[in-house]
């Protein structure tokens, strides 16, 4: 993408390229906007809920949204549980293996701010916006399937205020409030 | 974090010639480990020379936190055990309370626990058969098992006005009665179960692929299954009759007429088929007890803040994954004093190490999935 994000800058300076790049942006956010793969970062219950939706009755296929976990091909990370102190460094390290632009959604009490566990757990971490750029929050214990597919229409109407010139600088640095080497991949023997 | 390779070490077997070893790690996130589990797999060539399961991913310190909250306060935290059958953790956590209170529980409650908890049961288990298929590439399977689920769910909704985290057992009895209407739609439901397995095990069982990738792998003997104190169908997968309902048999159950399957080969392909036919012998269980009940309250009489006698108290029941037991120390006042919970799934799990060797990687994921492990319960 970086090819695409100098591109914008480029066209933000020639003249009228304005126009180009508002043309450009429409198209892109079209098609970014309706085709989001997500990664279902699924860790505790809500994963539950997050294979529903993508099942027949609810099928957020529909949407354009389709399961698929491997990071390389994703645009949008679904956080659908508790994530904990021994499970984030896996989960940043999966965020970082997406190619921009992607997007996270927060799927969850847990996700979004530990939930349940959120008072006295000692090792729930309180929310997963400690570490990952959040776009859409859904709460509830769990969601229901409709609320994520409401989330991933929400998160298409983000994405079409979004221009390829601006750069998503507010992205790129999050470091883990914790104690945790990334490359081990969290704990283990 | 699919799969990586994270060393390429030179080895000797037992004649002294060396082996090229390559271990492997899969997960924590691997959408073939049922949640959050990693496993390190030795792999010579394609055969799993040692299969290491790593947990904790979920750990999330429930039994610690029990200890804050008031007997009551707790239930909510046993429904985020076993997320995949809510119901379960429920009723062992009430059961227990009630035996260190002294606790009553109404007739009807009984009989109501019974159905919900055989719902969850063919929930559960569509869940377990689903995930195994999907393993072995069948994902329509998944579609037809979770068709099924779902329409549990919706029930129990319609119930408990909750899809996954029910908080519908409660000391002293249940939550709420049926609404108006449930009675039959659930007969529906249990008399439109059975054609439905058996279009599962046509489908599915019946196939030969399935039989190609399940039959004969991660083959478990009945004295290992014991012997690592395994339970629940991956036990009785291996011919080991052992069902609590019948042997230790709580609540209402004697009062019912049904089997416990058993599979003999106690490979994969068992283990699933175990869990279909209890099913079916659970939609039956549910029939009956829809006949036998009576109308009457559905709650005793329990205060708020249960402060019971200073001591001890362990009960277990048959959860979809084996002896789910729960075991509370009280010191007297209106919080447990600590709370154990001895997880199936936990003992399942610890099987891994003992089948996967001697089969390939991808009859590991297979071999996984047919312990059925939910890491909610593993890791606690
Ligand atoms: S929000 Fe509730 S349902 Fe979801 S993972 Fe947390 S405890 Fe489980």
């Amino acid at each position: 993408m970086a090819f695409v994000d100098s591109l914008g800058s480029a066209l933000e300076r020639a003249p009228g390229g304005g126009i180009v790049l508002t043309s450009i942006d429409a198209l892109m956010d079209w098609s970014r906007g309706h085709s989001l793969w997500a990664m279902p970062m699924g860790t505790a219950c809500c994963a539950m809920e997050l294979i529903a939706a993508s099942f027949s009755k609810f099928d957020f296929d529909r949407l354009g949204t389709f399961p698929r976990p491997d990071p390389r091909h994703v645009d949008v990370m679904v956080v659908a549980g508790t994530v904990t102190t021994k499970m984030a460094p896996a989960v940043k390290r999966l965020w970082e293996q997406m190619p921009d632009p992607k997007w996270c959604i927060a799927m969850g009490n847990c996700a979004v701010s530990g939930g349940i566990f959120y008072y006295d757990s000692y090792s729930v971490v309180r929310g997963v916006d400690e570490f990952l750029p959040v776009d859409v929050y859904i709460c509830g214990c769990p969601p229901r399937p409709e609320s994520l597919m409401d989330a991933v229409i929400q998160l298409r109407a983000r994405i079409a205020t979004e221009s390829i010139g601006s750069t998503t600088e507010h992205r790129a640095k999050y470091i883990l409030p914790f104690d945790a080497d990334p490359s081990q991949g969290g704990g283990g023997e | 974090m699919t799969l990586t390779v994270e060393s390429r070490q030179r080895v000797t077997d037992a004649r002294g010639s060396a082996i090229d070893e390559l271990v492997v790690n899969v997960g924590p996130s691997h959408p073939s480990t049922h949640g959050v589990c990693r496993v390190i797999a030795h792999l010579e060539g394609e055969i799993v020379t040692k299969a290491d399961p790593v947990i904790g991913y979920l750990h999330r310190g429930i039994e610690k936190m029990a200890e804050n909250r008031t007997y009551l306060q707790v239930v909510p935290l046993t429904d985020r055990l076993d997320y995949v059958g809510s119901m379960y953790a429920n009723w062992a956590y009430c059961r227990s309370v009630e035996r260190l209170a002294g606790i009553t529980v109404p007739e009807r409650a009984e009989y109501l626990r019974v159905i919900t908890c055989e719902l969850q049961r063919i929930a559960s288990h569509m869940m377990a058969i689903g995930s195994s298929a999907a393993d072995t590439g069948a994902s329509t399977m998944f579609l037809y098992a979770f068709e099924v689920r779902e329409r549990i769910i919706e029930m129990f909704e319609e119930l408990c006005g909750s899809r996954l985290t029910y908080n519908y057992v409660r000391p002293g009895g249940v939550s709420f009665d049926l609404p108006e209407g449930w009675v039959d739609l659930c007969r529906t439901f249990c008399e439109g179960l059975t054609d439905k397995l058996a279009e599962m095990d046509r489908l599915f069982f019946g196939n030969v692929i399935t039989r190609g990738r399940m039959k004969g792998v991660g083959v478990l003997s009945a004295e290992d299954a014991v012997g690592w104190g395994a339970s629940g169908p991956v036990a009785r997968g291996s011919g080991v009759d052992w069902d609590l309902r019948k042997d230790d048999a709580y609540s209402v159950y004697p009062r019912f007429d049904f089997e416990v399957p058993l599979g003999d080969a106690g490979d994969c392909y068992d283990r699933a088929r175990v869990r279909l036919f209890e099913s079916y012998e659970s939609g039956t269980i549910v029939m009956q007890a829809l006949e036998q009940m009576e109308p009457g309250p559905v709650n005793a009489p329990v205060s708020r803040l249960i402060a019971p006698r200073a001591g001890e108290a362990y009960d277990h029941i048959e959860s979809a994954r084996g002896s789910l037991g729960v075991y509370l120390v009280s010191d007297g006042s209106p919080r447990p004093y600590r709370m154990k919970v001895r997880s199936p799934a936990f003992c399942n799990l610890a099987l891994l190490k003992v089948l996967a060797p001697g089969h390939t990687l991808s009859d590991l994921v297979v071999i996984l999935g047919s312990l059925d492990p939910v890491f909610g319960e593993v890791d606690r």
